[in-house]
């Protein structure tokens, strides 16, 4: 393979002191598009005192990681960090710059994009490297990034190209990509670069942060619970969380079940929500709304349980139970129990 | 104070029915019905509520073919004052950074705006970009996924967001751009006095008579359409020319045909999902 010019650059957003598990996903996807091209992946990390946290980053992938530090870039704000990283993209010129599709990184991606008048494609689900062809002039380009993303409520896949404009700039979907596996051993190279901003890049003042401690864990968990409109009230829900904690999995819910109030939004899966891909997903009095379908479908084993036999969510399922959900929890949990003893 | 709102029509893509699939089990897209984006009803209603507590005028503004001016008469029953559609075959297959390009010179020809609020995103795309993009090319402050604006006094708004974990309190100066989440508030319906008022608003496209339109334009129903010449815009930075992203490729997602196997609900059903579920290590 030819030598590609410009590397693989990836914001790696980090909060109190730690670094953003998506960002680290990213990172993972990053290179092996890096390796793909022959070329280097690069972190990026911003902040007051953060120089601690670029080993994190060398050992989950990173060669190189740019250190930006900067008491004006403490807290995040949107303006100053688009300048400082504008500024640097500008003069090192990556080929590609991919960011997570965090709520920060959708804020950020499309002020650098817009600065730096490039293409960015949000909420990339996928991304490989490939060949475009222009309608036009039937010109070739080789080695592109090509970039994969659900898009009319998930019922259709588009890819997208950047042909021309550098670098080629994504955000990507939180979920979608693998964790890399921390590596002690590998070595990288860390760049202290004094940030290019004043405080009139500072554009707002954060008065107050008021933080929720996150107890719900749907990304990491092995088998997902969930339920839907079918599931019928909150006293139902409850039914799913016996379930739940008997197999030691995570309740998910449609946004239909939290727009009803049967649930808190943090369970929420699918487009609006987060998309995750457990081992097991049991789908209960969930119809199969293709914006949460979208959110699922990539499950190991899916399990659904709807009294509508024609219910859409069938279509995913690798078994299905047509029936009352609380019959088929109820019998999964006296069942289980006398099995696994 | 001036408030500009950037509103869209998208196809109805939450409400996909059953005649809105093709036999093939993809969508048939044209079947979809036309609505104005659920986030931009939060973004003029915040717009509306803002004019009602600091006065205002609010700007409501679409780019879109000419049938969008349907979303604008929508924003004038619920309150608008005024209306422009920004329209042009030049500007068709614009990306988000030309819609960008577009939106921001059309703002800065309107303008100037003290408050340009948008939705945070359109269901049909779900990018929630243009509003970050159009606040870049005006070169004014964003704040993005904003649930409450607490208040605006001095030239200074402090505002509720949401963010990873959590919300944040901020402060900035005006002019901003925010982006509003759907949690914000409930959008008020049409005003049956607004819809006796607007009922005949008209853009030059929808009216042919040259006579009509003198005396909509009296009436004050006339919604003025701006194309890339009346904004300044040279059109290579709209339409395809300006868009950066290229689409390659467009596959539609095939909802069914996954043959699933069918378990009874019976204990004798539940043991054998169950056993097989265990000799597959997926408790494990």
């Amino acid at each position: 393979m030819t030598k590609q010019q410009g590397d693989v650059w990836v914001y790696i957003q980090n909060r109190e002191n730690r670094i953003v598990e998506a960002s680290l996903e990213v990172l993972g996807k990053a290179g092996e598009l890096a390796r793909e091209r022959g070329v280097a992946v690069a972190g990026l990390l911003l902040g007051a005192d953060v120089s601690g946290l670029a080993a994190d980053v060398i050992a989950c992938g990173a060669d190189r990681v740019y250190v930006l530090e900067s008491p004006l870039l403490k807290p995040y704000t949107t303006t100053a960090y688009a300048a400082a990283v504008s500024r640097l993209v500008r003069k090192n010129r990556p080929e590609i710059f991919l960011v997570a599709a965090t709520p920060q990184g959708r804020d950020l991606g499309p002020r650098i994009a817009s600065a730096l008048k490039v293409g960015l494609t949000a909420d990339c689900t996928d991304l490989q490297i490939g060949s475009y062809v222009k309608p036009k002039t039937k010109q070739k380009k080789e080695n592109l990034l090509l970039q994969i993303r659900p898009a009319w409520g998930g019922n259709i896949i588009a890819t997208i190209v950047n042909p021309e404009t550098r670098p080629q700039m994504a955000t990507i979907r939180e979920g979608m990509m693998k964790l890399p596996r921390r590596d002690d051993t590998l070595s990288g190279e860390t760049i202290a670069v004094a940030p290019e901003i004043t405080p009139a890049d500072v554009q707002t003042t954060v008065i107050e942060q008021q933080l929720v401690e996150k107890t719900v864990d749907l990304k990491g968990a092995n088998i997902i619970i969930a339920g839907g409109a079918g599931v019928g009230s909150r006293e139902n829900f409850e039914l799913l969380k016996t379930l739940a904690h008997m197999l030691g999995a995570e309740v998910g819910a449609t946004r239909a079940a939290v727009d009803a109030g049967f649930i808190d939004h943090d369970h929420q899966i699918g487009q609006t929500g987060i998309s995750v891909r457990p081992k097991l997903y049991i789908a209960c009095g969930i119809s199969g709304a293709v914006q949460h379908v979208s959110g699922m479908e990539d499950s190991g084993k899916i399990v659904a349980i709807n009294t509508d036999a024609e219910a859409p969510i069938f279509d995913v399922a690798h078994y299905g139970i047509v029936g009352d959900f609380k019959t088929g929890v109820e019998k999964i949990l006296n069942i289980y129990k006398t099995l696994s003893h | 104070m001036e408030i500009a709102v950037l509103i869209k029509q998208v196809p109805d893509t939450a409400a996909v029915t059953p005649r809105a699939m093709k036999a093939d089990g993809t969508l048939n897209r044209s079947a979809l019905p036309a609505v104005f984006n659920p986030e931009d009803l939060n973004a003029l209603e915040l717009a509306l509520q803002l004019r009602e507590t600091y006065g205002a005028t609010v700007t409501a503004m679409t780019m879109g073919p000419p049938a969008a001016a349907e979303v604008l008469r929508d924003a004038l029953f619920r309150g608008a004052d005024r209306v422009f559609l920004l329209s042009d075959r030049k500007f068709a297959a614009s990306d988000t950074l030309a819609t960008s390009t577009v939106l921001s010179r059309a703002l800065e020809k309107q303008g100037p705006f003290d408050l340009v609020i948008c939705g945070t995103q359109a269901i049909d795309g779900n990018t929630a970009q243009v509003g970050p993009q159009v606040a870049e090319k005006l070169n004014i402050n964003q704040l993005t996924y904003v649930e409450a604006v607490e208040e605006i006094a001095g030239g200074i708004i402090r505002a509720r967001r949401v963010i990873e974990d959590g919300k944040e309190i901020v402060r900035s100066a005006l002019p901003v751009l925010l982006t509003v989440t759907d949690t914000a508030n409930i959008p008020r319906p049409w005003s049956v006095k607004n819809i006796m008022k607007y009922k005949n608003a008209k853009t030059a496209l929808e009216v042919p008579e040259e006579k009509t339109l003198d005396r909509l334009k009296q009436k004050g129903l006339f919604i003025e359409t701006l194309d890339c010449a009346k904004i300044d815009l040279d059109p290579s930075r709209c339409g395809i020319s300006g868009s950066p992203t290229m689409v390659k490729k467009i596959e539609n997602v095939v909802r069914r045909g996954k043959t699933h196997q069918k378990i009874e609900l019976t204990d004798n059903g539940i043991k054998m999902l169950l056993t097989e579920l265990i000799a597959d290590y997926t408790f494990d």
